[in-house]
């Protein structure tokens, strides 16, 4: 019992940050349904400012946070402006494939600038794992935590309740009728973007605290396909609570599973609850069911 | 005195040529009516009015002013509201945030003091909301479905929740694609009757495109009859209904000659 509540915990936690980067995902395709295969490297890219921002510049993360953020914004908007407002009416798979392009720019970037090795950040929380009557939690794994689900939050208010956030719902929904309700559109599609960067940015630092930062540390990114796809690509509900399964599911499956196989069972496990969930709800959880006509 | 003209507009997709060198004016305060039969080129001058399409050829004037540059988004601003064919509400939400959205552009408030519902925007909010709720949603008789979703909503309902959206707008302009598409005779009815107090009451211009040849030469003050994008005719409702091109173009050359033949 002790075990199972021990991996269920932890894999509580990291789901709570896989949720945050799945809503940087969620972010850009609701609005624009563009899917942004570089996402884990907008992750990857704000780890490593925020590393330069603490280590080069020495700033307190107190402020190296908000530096994060502005820059993740400017990362945004410039994909969005110089590349993709281009691609617009051009077929999905080409975007499709400017979006893996820009993956690759960005390792090659990250990898000019910052070189291959491996680093790791300064401390930033309490090293005092946290524990809970037996189980024990990674101090590095709670806070992180904590930050993930701030910045959720926050995402969620801001969908709800600000102006911004209805006017990118109803873009999402119709954008002939958000035009024609003097909503700017493509001002909505440059907003997301950098929400998207911006979430997916958080994420990395959160990530690159865990697990240290290089240039590789994206293809955590591809993790985040079994979490959209399950939750459904378009709902920001979904995205939160697929997170959660899949951490949940694939701690689990590691922490039962993998001593019977050479190890891996951890990252084929979400894949095959995705298949079952896809099985009987072809569009995710709470994805939206939309009739293709062809 | 006019508030709407379309100058020499042509627009072609490819090699299709939709419209040709069509011109008309809108007077303030009319419900002006575009008929035709399917393919003439109406919706595409409404997405030329509206700003989705850009003409090849033409000028639009809204209010004395050239528009033909000016995105969608602007011009709604500037006060064109607009219903469309295919209901285009926003179907997760319920009919009153629905009917607030309309008011999106009249929200002025910038970006980080209208992220939340703080202070001047919070006041903001709050008048529109009374606003709302006491004009519109009165005047359309929608009170019962107000906290309902969209997507619940009987056909005809949704129409007039569109509508509603688009009145919240506060449109100097309203352009409707077939309001009354698809409805049976006692929503109809209805519809037109708004149509008929929103000129009234409102004071607001209608510009409309409808198959229902009654409903049209009941309510419409002047016609315009499209035939293969190029304009036939315009005038009141008597004179377009006696004009012959109409009568060929609706009827087919053959039943109309027999018809001249009496």
């Amino acid at each position: 019992m002790d075990i199972f509540l021990q991996l269920l915990s932890s894999g509580f936690l990291v789901g709570g940050i896989y949720a945050l980067i799945a809503l940087g995902f969620v972010l850009i395709y609701k609005a624009t349904n563009i899917i942004n295969f570089a996402t884990g490297e907008f992750m990857m890219i704000g780890a490593y400012i925020f590393y330069s921002l603490m280590v080069y510049l020495k700033l307190s993360p107190f402020i190296g946070f908000p530096l994060v953020i502005i820059c993740a914004a400017i990362l945004g908007f410039l994909v969005e402006r110089l590349i993709l407002r281009h691609m617009l009416g051009q077929p999905n798979i080409s975007i499709v494939m400017v979006t893996i392009g820009l993956s690759s720019i960005l390792l090659g970037l990250a990898e000019i600038i910052w070189g291959s090795s491996f680093r790791s950040f300064p401390p930033l929380f309490p090293r005092k794992p946290i524990i809970l009557g037996e189980i024990v939690l990674r101090s590095n794994l709670f806070y992180g935590f904590l930050m993930a689900m701030a910045v959720v939050v926050v995402f969620l208010l801001l969908f709800k309740y600000a102006k911004v956030g209805v006017a990118m719902r109803a873009t999402a929904n119709d954008q002939m009728a958000a035009f024609s309700m003097g909503i700017n559109v493509k001002t909505m599609f440059t907003i997301s973007w950098a929400f998207g960067a911006i979430a997916a940015s958080m994420g990395g630092i959160i990530i690159g605290n865990i697990g240290g930062v290089q240039p590789t540390l994206g293809h955590i990114g591809l993790k985040i396909f079994p979490i959209v796809i399950l939750g459904g690509l378009d709902s920001i509900i979904g995205a939160v609570l697929g997170g959660f399964i899949v951490g949940i599911v694939e701690n689990l499956a590691g922490g039962y599973l993998d001593p019977y196989f050479h190890g891996g069972v951890k990252d084929l496990a979400p894949f095959v609850v995705l298949i079952f969930i896809l099985l009987i709800k072809p569009h995710g959880l709470f994805g939206t069911k939309e009739i293709e006509r062809l | 005195m006019k508030i709407l003209s379309i100058d020499d507009v042509s627009l072609s997709f490819g090699g299709l040529k939709v419209l040709s060198d069509v011109s008309f004016d809108v007077n303030k305060g009319e419900i002006f009516a575009i008929i035709g039969p399917n393919g003439a080129g109406k919706t595409s001058i409404l997405n030329i009015i509206s700003g989705f399409y850009r003409p090849e050829k033409g000028t639009v004037f809204f209010k004395g002013k050239d528009l033909t540059h000016t995105p969608p988004d602007e011009r709604a601003a500037l006060g064109m509201g607009r219903t469309f064919q295919n209901i285009a509400l926003y179907h997760g939400m319920s009919v009153l945030d629905n009917i607030k959205l309309g008011a999106h552009s009249h929200l002025k408030t910038g970006l980080f003091s209208g992220l939340w519902y703080w202070g001047s925007a919070h006041r903001e909010e709050m008048a529109l909301r009374k606003k709302i709720e006491e004009d519109i949603i009165d005047f359309l008789e929608i009170e019962s479905i107000r906290k309902q979703p969209v997507s619940a909503l009987a056909y005809g309902l949704q129409k007039r929740v569109e509508l509603a959206r688009a009145l919240a707008m506060r449109p100097k302009v309203l352009l409707m694609d077939e309001p009354v598409a698809g409805m049976n005779a006692e929503e109809t009815e209805d519809m037109a009757r708004f149509i008929l107090d929103i000129k009234e009451e409102y004071n607001i211009t209608i510009v409309l495109i409808e198959h229902d040849m009654k409903m049209i030469m009941d309510i419409s003050d002047r016609v315009l009859v499209l035939n293969f994008g190029k304009a036939l005719t315009h005038g009141t409702p008597k004179e377009v209904q006696k004009h012959p091109e109409v009568i060929a173009a609706y009827l087919g050359q053959k039943q109309a000659k027999t018809m001249e033949k009496g």
